[in-house]
């Protein structure tokens, strides 16, 4: 397994871009990136990678444009309906315990599953004493976020995952639609924190009863899935729960021991009690 | 285009040069393993790597149908797992396959979330790019029945690592328009019915490797 050309010149395209932008993306799986390169080329004109990294190095307008490329995750409304079912089920009635809530949906990207997760608090009468932090390292996406607008095209899937998740009422009581776009209930984020936060460079910041982080752990490599995991344990109070992607697994994580498989098939685990 | 037999003239095709067979189907796809996968000898060296386009419910059911019909463990991919030889990977349904190098003689498993790609996830071209990146020559590509283009690229992609590449016979595909479109956009190594195809995939046999 030679390396070739286009591994040469996409290790040091990511180096170029970790020295003059500070963003990180040595530890991230190869395969999904290389893809996303490719498209990010054509889209830029690029027959190569070294053409590509000079423009990401000399013109100022690239790199904010290629970020999208490398980190936007189009996500659904309640993806995994299951997930978000056990959640209720299974996590909720303990999270109720609490006098007040701290959640950490890490990797937010455009907002889909915080929305989904604040809109289930609230049928569940718990968002009032929630904080929900929601980061991701792409200022753009969390933007659009934080702006809670998607296309009209694509409420019917939000829907019925949202009916097959067991919401109590209809979506359509969280969003006005007007021209096209979909606008959810402002009073939804209420309770939400959108930040700049890097799972491969920066720290914990908070102490939370829940991390809920999904399609995000698949794009990075073993050390860099140790290191996001490790944040997790260490964001978690004694008991506290990680929510990850119905096919991600903590099985070859050096984490798996600090955790128990709450609901197996939709990847909740629960902190295992230190000692 | 050659359109080939199995057997004597598959001189290239010796079973220590091929680390993995990479398969996409569509329309008729299961009907097709059906055929394909209960030849897979026992002493297979080859890590088998499987797309098929389904709805998400029947998709999560595969490695099961399939577990009971072939010596060799059949598994649905897990991210970050490493590939063993030997072993049938098929693609979990919405999500994409990709392979990774995990070292200098090995390779592991990636899943995605990305976008679909010919309006499918899992993309048959997607698994088979990153399968010809990390395999290279080592890699046996083949296109079964379907009913769109997904694969094409893929296939050529195949075939310009300088790996092998198969396509079924379309007119003995349920759908043709998978196989004509691979053919279209590359040269195929081998055209060939299911049972050609079924008796390739006996000649991977471990046991019969002349050193």
């Amino acid at each position: 397994m030679a390396i070739n050309d286009f591994d040469i010149e996409l290790q040091l395209l990511i180096d170029a871009i970790y020295l003059k932008y500070h963003y990180d993306f040595r530890g991230y799986a190869r395969s999904s990136l290389k893809r996303r390169l490719r498209t990010a080329m054509s889209r830029f004109g690029c027959e190569t990678l070294s053409r590509l990294q000079d423009k990401v190095l000399h013109d100022a307008s690239t790199f904010p444009a290629l970020l999208g490329y490398l980190t936007v995750q189009v996500s659904e409304m309640f993806r995994d309906p299951n997930y978000f079912q056990a959640l209720r089920a299974r996590v909720v009635p303990l999270l109720r315990t609490y006098p007040s809530l701290r959640i950490w949906v890490a990797g937010c990207s455009t907002g889909e599953e915080v929305y989904s997760l604040a809109i289930l608090l609230r049928e569940e009468g718990l968002l009032p004493r929630t904080l929900i932090y929601a980061t991701d390292i792409n200022a753009q996406a969390l933007e659009q976020a934080e702006a809670g607008v998607y296309g009209v095209d694509r409420i019917a899937g939000f829907s019925d995952n949202y009916r097959r998740a067991g919401g109590t009422a209809s979506l359509s009581e969280y969003y006005t639609a007007a021209y096209g776009r979909a606008v959810f209930d402002k009073s939804l984020r209420e309770n939400i924190v959108f930040s700049d936060h890097s799972l491969a460079t920066d720290s914990v910041f908070a102490e939370v009863q829940l991390v809920s982080c999904r399609n995000v752990l698949i794009y990075f490599d073993r050390v860099l899935q140790d290191r996001a995991v490790g944040l997790f344990r260490d964001a978690l109070v004694r008991r506290g729960f990680l929510g990850i992607g119905s096919k991600e697994s903590l099985r070859f994580s050096s984490h798996t021991d600090a955790f128990d498989e709450l609901v197996r098939h939709e990847r909740i685990y629960q902190k295992r009690d230190e000692g | 285009m050659t359109s080939s037999t199995a057997g004597a003239g598959l001189g290239p095709l010796r079973a220590d040069r091929i680390d993995a067979v990479a398969i996409g189907a569509s329309a008729g796809g299961v009907e097709a393993l059906s055929v394909l996968l209960p030849a897979l000898p026992a002493a297979l060296r080859a890590a088998v790597l499987i797309v098929v386009h389904l709805p998400r419910e029947r998709a999560s059911v595969l490695a099961e149908i399939f577990s009971s019909k072939c010596v060799r463990p059949v598994r649905e991919a897990e991210d970050k797992e490493p590939v063993e030889q030997g072993t049938v990977y098929f693609a979990p349904p919405d999500y994409h396959l990709l392979v990774d190098k995990a070292g200098p003689a090995s390779a592991q498993l990636a899943l995605s979330a990305d976008d679909l790609v010919n309006f499918s996830r899992p993309s048959i071209d997607v698994l088979f790019e990153s399968a010809a990146d990390v395999y290279g020559r080592r890699l046996l590509g083949i296109i079964l029945t379907g009913a769109n283009h997904d694969g094409a690229a893929g296939l050529a992609a195949i075939h310009e690592a300088a790996g092998i590449t198969v396509v079924q016979h379309p007119d003995t595909a349920q759908s043709s328009l998978m196989p004509m479109a691979a053919m279209k956009r590359s040269p195929v190594d081998y055209v060939l019915t299911l049972d050609q195809i079924a008796e390739l995939l006996r000649t991977l046999d471990g046991d019969q490797v002349t050193r």
